[in-house]
């Protein structure tokens, strides 16, 4: 116990007396969850539209009108020739071609149907799926109205409609921060856990104090914890200067759910963080070593983790992999947590899993640490 | 009979092929000042590591102040001091922090760690700078803090592994006379070096070539056996065999 604490202390002298260690814990929170959020913003704005009018009636005109008016379109360039329009495509000025024929109008009174072609550059998947989607409701709207329009105001009830009104529950503004945030939070934390761990570890190899260590009578799990201890009261820190100081403030994130159970299982999650970084650490011998295995591991686990992409969306293989991710689980409890305010019951699978991994990744670590080579 | 604290018999390390350190035997006694020569990559840093068990060995067997350094590294532990070759205090705390970190992970109580703390700065003569950090002092004292560290808890044996390389003649004696202190105190000292003066200030040498342990005695019968004049020759004239190109 003694030893214990006179590792502690040295180690946190150590990290008070590093100033970029304490620059990094304070800035990375603020500046990673002030910058982040707004690039994994999912809501596609300003798809850039050609209209090709061949056509130039009252209802073509009235059409690119619409699509214009939906706030979610810039009109890139309005010509009459397809080829035309192709070019900007090809330049990538453009992401989504309209081409109304000749006779639209004509056809669609006289005919009662038209037809449009829409082209989408798929370079950009989402922009082209979303914004073809987007355009098809616009259309499918347009074509509602007028058809309204000709049929006399008396008759209009016969007409059948369904309309479908949709209601976002938990997040009904569809706020992309409420659920970023708390996403981004846990990676955050997973970072800073596992790299700095990982490193302080390494580098005592590298400069050769570890050496010393290991010629005293000290107790592996007690070097072990001294290292742990620090890196997980960093990892609480951390997680409440993005949690409660930016979340709150600078998006008005109010946790609907439980802050202790919040921090309950933020304090066993990162336990296995820091045993992932204490594993990276007994297979590294230098400190570039110890950054290669740590940021490969980390990209795997940030874009497996369903953070940018739902895990249900992903193949069997790749499910299983997201599983095996501790990211996956504190992402899922965060989002169910903050938005939702589940309780205890609602996230006890994702407890036990992460208690499990806490203490899979610490005893490989603790096995792997050797104080004899 | 003097009191034997090392005794090592047909220890060996090999990595892979290489056999670093083949079937050494030998004896220390209590108190002595026991030199481990040898040319570089001759295996006295590897023979150091698995006395002081950083290393574990591949064969043969070894006691360190009675304990057997295959079960019960943890007693060996608590009665060795080590100085590895690089120097491992911490630069990023101070002389008196390093003191009482080293102190206090021995398991030195507070009352001995204060006193320890006093005596320490006061035999290095670093009242100055005992609240600076360590790593902006001088390497000669570096070297003479980190010995005095390494036996801050008093073992029985000490391991100095090259302990004065890249320091003036004037530290390196005064290192010395820290030594001779420490010896005086009832402490054996294990040490490495490759300065040959240094040699015939310790009480016995071994001289190891091609990791086999070629020639062991006092100074001065080893010049005699060698019919040399100087220790430098007795090297030479061991080291001229020497088959392993120096790293």
């Amino acid at each position: 116990m003694r030893t214990l604490v006179f590792l502690l202390q040295k180690e946190f002298r150590q990290i008070f007396r590093n100033k970029g260690i304490l620059r990094l814990i304070i800035a990375m929170p603020i500046i990673q969850l002030i910058v982040m959020p707004l690039a994994a913003d999912y809501e596609v704005k300003n798809v850039n539209i050609s209209v090709v009018d061949h056509d130039h009636s009252a209802y073509s005109r009235r059409l690119t009108d619409k699509i214009m008016a939906s706030g979610y379109f810039k009109l890139n360039d309005y010509s009459h020739s397809f080829d035309q329009s192709f070019v900007e495509f090809q330049k990538d000025r453009s992401d989504l071609i309209l081409e109304i024929p000749n006779h639209f109008e004509k056809d669609l009174v006289s005919q009662n149907s038209g037809s449009l072609f829409l082209a989408a550059n798929a370079i950009n998947g989402t922009k082209a799926s979303v914004g073809s989607a987007y355009l098809s409701r616009i259309i499918a709207n347009f074509n509602s109205e007028i058809r309204l329009e000709w049929i006399a105001p008396a008759r209009a009830g016969e007409l059948p409609v369904i309309e479908v009104t949709s209601l976002n529950w938990y997040n009904p503004f569809l706020n992309y921060p409420f659920f970023m945030v708390p996403g981004i939070l846990v990676v955050l934390v997973t970072m800073v856990g596992a790299y700095m761990c990982a490193l302080n570890i390494v580098k005592e190899k590298e400069v050769g104090t570890i050496e010393q260590i290991n010629v005293t009578p000290v107790k592996k799990y007690h070097f072990i914890l001294g290292k742990l201890i620090p890196f997980w009261v960093i990892g609480l820190f951390v997680f409440s200067v993005g949690l409660l100081g930016v979340g709150r403030l600078i998006y008005g994130i109010v946790p609907a759910g439980s802050l202790w159970l919040i921090y309950a299982f933020l304090a066993v999650y990162l336990i296995a963080v820091l045993g992932i970084g204490l594993l990276i650490s007994t297979y590294s011998a230098t400190q570039q070593q110890a950054m290669s295995l740590a940021f490969f591991c980390m990209m795997i686990f940030i874009l497996i983790s369903g953070l940018f992409t739902p895990v249900d969306s992903m193949p069997a293989w790749a499910k299983v992999v997201a599983n095996f991710n501790p990211v996956t689980h504190f992402i899922q409890v965060m989002r169910m947590v903050v938005l939702k305010g589940s309780g205890f019951g609602d996230i006890k699978h994702q407890f036990m899993i992460v208690s499990a991994m806490a203490v899979f990744f610490n005893a490989w670590a603790i096995f792997n640490y050797k104080k004899t080579t | 009979m003097k009191e034997v604290v090392i005794k090592t018999d047909k220890l060996t390390k090999r990595f892979g092929d290489f056999i670093a350190a083949n079937e050494i035997s030998f004896e220390v006694y209590a108190g002595e000042i026991f030199g481990f020569l040898g040319a570089n990559g001759a295996g006295k840093t590897t023979a150091m590591k698995m006395l002081c068990g950083l290393s574990a060995p591949s064969s043969g067997a070894a006691t360190i102040a009675g304990f057997d350094i295959y079960k019960q590294t943890e007693q060996i532990k608590k009665r060795i001091g080590y100085m590895s070759q690089k120097f491992s205090l911490y630069e990023d705390l101070t002389v008196l922090e390093n003191i009482n970190f080293f102190g206090g992970i021995y398991g030195l109580s507070n009352r001995q760690l204060r006193l320890k703390r006093e005596e320490l700065i006061e035999t290095l003569g670093m009242q100055q700078e005992a609240k600076q950090l360590v790593g902006s002092l001088p390497l000669g004292w570096k070297q003479k803090l980190a010995f005095s560290v390494a036996v801050v808890h008093e073992p029985k044996i000490v391991f100095l592994d090259e302990p004065t390389g890249g320091v003036d003649p004037v530290t390196r004696r005064q290192f010395w006379d820290l030594i001779y202190d420490t010896s005086d105190k009832g402490i054996t000292i294990f040490v490495t070096t490759h300065y040959m003066d240094e040699a015939e200030y310790c009480n016995r040498i071994s001289m190891m070539v091609d990791g086999v342990i070629k020639a062991l005695d006092t100074p001065a019968r080893l010049k005699e056996q060698f019919s040399a004049a100087s220790m430098d020759e007795v090297f030479f004239e061991l080291a001229r065999g020497a088959k392993r190109k120096a790293d």
